[in-house]
């Protein structure tokens, strides 16, 4: 029996080729899985993929410019007296706030922590393009070259909305909050009891699963940003509960939250640029030793410097 | 010779077109319906121009994607190689189905796409998507038909091979 002739080594379809490929693919997606490879080899072809990305942005953009030219004067008008009024009362309660936050920075000063209040943000535009079903992402049109870097929170008008997770040149890759594999320390407003906010598998909220039994949550709370792990601010609005019940396993509840952000409907986002200080003990003060003339030659090919941290739980 | 070089650049302008169509974002209520673009276009022209076809042109459009979507090298490379060998090998039989077979045999490959990176997805750690997301080759394959016949229609138009 000849392999050769038999139908399954036959052609350029053979079995064999097939073998090898998927061998291939799978080498590929077990090496990229284990030390992130893509982000390399993407950051080497942005040249080609950032163009492509407006060219496939185009038609979301258009459809922007679109509904801009072709609505009607009077819904643009009342959207102008609406966002007239929001802008009233913003800047009436930031008049307000503004006494109070000099006192507390006031306080704070005596206190002698470092956190200020102060927004350091940069304006960014998403780029309307699908990355992939149901991941939950976006592409905003700032990138490196902006000084935008893995790790930034990225906030709109109404709460937190997810964090850079990779950067191109000229564009960057951010987790939205409801990404399954995002998880965000938070606290309940009313309460103050700290939890942990994961996306959803749906995409569209938050889920608490790990409730104590006896905390009280209620529908209806605010959960903040908690400033643990050191990524987000704290104090940003992050969701609201919308139901709270025991986890099937009987341990805890289990809470779902709508986030208070527009995830889906943002057009323009803030990144910040301050990020919260880490918590935890202080970074080790660098020893003392003799001047940098005086240093053997040796010691200036120190060790390279570490890796950045990779955002979320990827 | 020039037909021959203008039908090269509309093989390769379809499959661009459709690695575009895959990332050009719908309204979010269709969203997870939106079908497998470069699936069907590959599908296509392994039917029409199989010799055009291997299975180191889909490997490396699976690779394309794959750059352009982020989530993780050589799944599409995996899912679209699969599909390709499964078509070609099938050809000659595919080609002369009757539309309503095609279509029907078009679904199965596409489920069976589905199924593949559902597999890789749980192995790559994330949590399975939800049902909804199983329509998506429905969606393709009902419009499998028009896409055949619209790239059909328009090769004829051009006379291109």
């Amino acid at each position: 029996m000849g392999q050769d002739s038999s139908p399954l080594f036959a052609g350029s379809t053979g079995t064999l080729r097939l073998i090898g490929y998927l061998a291939l693919a799978m080498v590929l997606m077990v090496l990229d899985h284990r030390n992130g490879w893509m982000w390399r080899m993407r950051h080497g072809a942005a040249v080609v993929v950032e163009p492509l990305y407006r060219l496939a942005g185009l038609p979301v953009e258009g459809m922007r410019t679109l509904s801009v030219a072709f609505a009607d004067r009077r819904r643009l008008t009342e959207q102008n007296q609406r966002l007239r009024e929001d802008l009233l009362l913003a800047n009436a309660k930031l008049n307000r706030m503004a006494a109070v936050a000099e006192q507390n920075e006031h306080l704070k000063e005596l206190l002698d922590t470092q956190r200020s209040l102060d927004l350091n943000v940069q304006l960014a535009r998403v780029v309307g393009v699908d990355l992939g079903a149901y991941r939950h992402r976006l592409l905003i049109n700032m990138g490196a070259r902006d000084g935008v870097k893995p790790g930034q929170p990225v906030i709109d008008a109404h709460g937190v909305m997810g964090q850079v997770i990779q950067t191109l040149p000229t564009t960057a890759v951010v987790m939205l909050i409801t990404d399954p594999n995002n998880a965000l320390p938070v606290t309940v407003e009313r309460t103050g009891l700290r939890v942990i906010a994961y996306g959803s598998r749906e995409g569209d909220r938050l889920v608490l699963p790990t409730i104590p039994m006896a905390a009280d949550v209620q529908a209806g709370d605010r959960l903040l940003t908690s400033g643990l792990g050191g990524r987000f601010p704290p104090g940003f609005p992050v969701g609201e509960i919308t139901h709270v019940a025991p986890a099937p396993t009987g341990m805890f509840l289990e809470a779902q939250a709508q986030p208070s952000a527009d995830i889906n409907r943002s057009e323009d986002v803030l990144l910040l640029h301050d990020q919260a200080e880490p918590a935890g003990p202080p970074e080790p003060v660098t020893p003392m030793g003799p001047p940098a003339g005086l240093a053997p030659a040796a010691s200036s090919s120190a060790a390279p410097p570490p890796r950045p941290a990779q955002g979320g739980r990827r | 010779m020039n037909r021959q070089r203008l039908g090269m650049w509309w093989f390769v302008g379809t499959l661009v077109f459709s690695l575009l169509s895959m990332l050009v974002p719908l309204p979010d209520v269709l969203e997870p319906f939106k079908p497998y673009w470069p699936a069907l276009v590959l599908l296509y022209w392994s039917l029409e121009s199989g010799d055009r076809v291997t299975l180191g042109l889909a490997f490396a459009m699976g690779l394309a994607a794959d750059l352009l979507d982020g989530v993780l090298l050589g799944e599409q490379a995996l899912r679209l190689t699969a599909l390709v060998f499964i078509a070609l090998r099938f050809r000659s039989r595919l080609r002369f189905f009757p539309i309503w077979q095609q279509t029907l045999a078009v679904l199965a490959l596409l489920l069976n796409d589905r199924i593949l990176l559902t597999i890789v997805r749980v192995f790559a750690g994330d949590a399975l998507p939800p049902p909804i997301w199983w329509v998506s080759p429905f969606v393709g394959a009902a419009l499998w038909p028009f896409v055949f016949l619209l790239l059909d229609d328009l090769r004829m138009r051009l006379r291109l091979q």
